[in-house]
């Protein structure tokens, strides 16, 4: 069965940070089209790992200051 | 409103069901016209099968070659969001293709009319590309589910 990504990201705003990178700049870096990086800002898209590396490159962060996860605590709850 | 820009996959995907509608219509009428004044089995179909046909590979070059001239420069190449999104949407619309495929083998061990075996798998082929298509545009559109 199906189900939406729990991925989240903040390209978004880490894209402005780092000098109002665009998003076709992003995408030309990346090596994906601009509508692609557009679908994974707005959670319509998980990136392979490899692509989620080469965006957290081209923003110059850690992979884990783009995307995020939601972790489970003990009881089976999402934190 | 969420910014959707459609890049050249997606264009290409909406032509397509557009093409394919108006193809099989066109084909579907002459064959409704020429049964008019003859049995259903022994209406001329070859003609009309292969013109649509064509005439449709033909549209779908000139669209895409305007598609590509008028899209700008991003968005061009496919990149592997697009080969994901064309590889599950030919993957959901395998089965129809099967089904039309088995149709047709019955109808052959049953030894129907020419006409319906060919017109059986023609149907297969318009409905599996019409769900491929629309898949895609679903994809693009909604966004690419986890498996």
């Amino acid at each position: 069965m199906v189900k939406p990504t729990r991925v989240s990201n903040s390209i978004r705003p880490l894209r402005f940070a780092a000098g109002e990178m665009t998003q076709a700049e992003l995408a030309e870096r990346v090596g994906v089209t601009r509508q692609t990086i557009i679908a994974i800002e707005q959670g319509k898209y998980s990136p392979s790992l490899e692509v989620a590396f080469q965006i957290a490159h081209a923003l110059g962060v850690r992979l884990d200051e783009v995307f995020s996860y939601p972790t489970t605590t003990s009881n089976g709850d999402s934190a | 409103m969420a910014e959707h820009d459609m890049g050249f996959e997606e264009k290409i995907a909406w032509a397509g069901v557009i093409v394919s509608i108006v193809h099989f219509a066109i084909y579907l009428s002459v064959l409704v016209t020429r049964a008019a004044t003859t049995p259903m089995p022994e209406t001329p179909y070859i003609d009309a099968m292969l013109w649509s046909i064509g005439a449709a590979i033909v549209v779908m070059i000139i669209v895409t070659i305007v598609v590509a001239v008028t899209t700008g420069r991003d968005g061009h190449e496919m990149d592997i969001r697009d080969k994901q999104i064309k590889a599950r949407a030919e993957f959901t619309s395998r089965g129809l293709l099967i089904a039309a495929a088995l149709a047709a083998l019955i109808f052959a061990m049953l030894e129907l009319d020419p006409f319906w075996i060919a017109n059986v798998l023609y149907l297969g082929f318009f409905l599996s590309a019409m769900l491929e298509t629309v898949t895609k545009i679903a994809l693009y559109r909604g966004g690419v589910p986890a498996w």
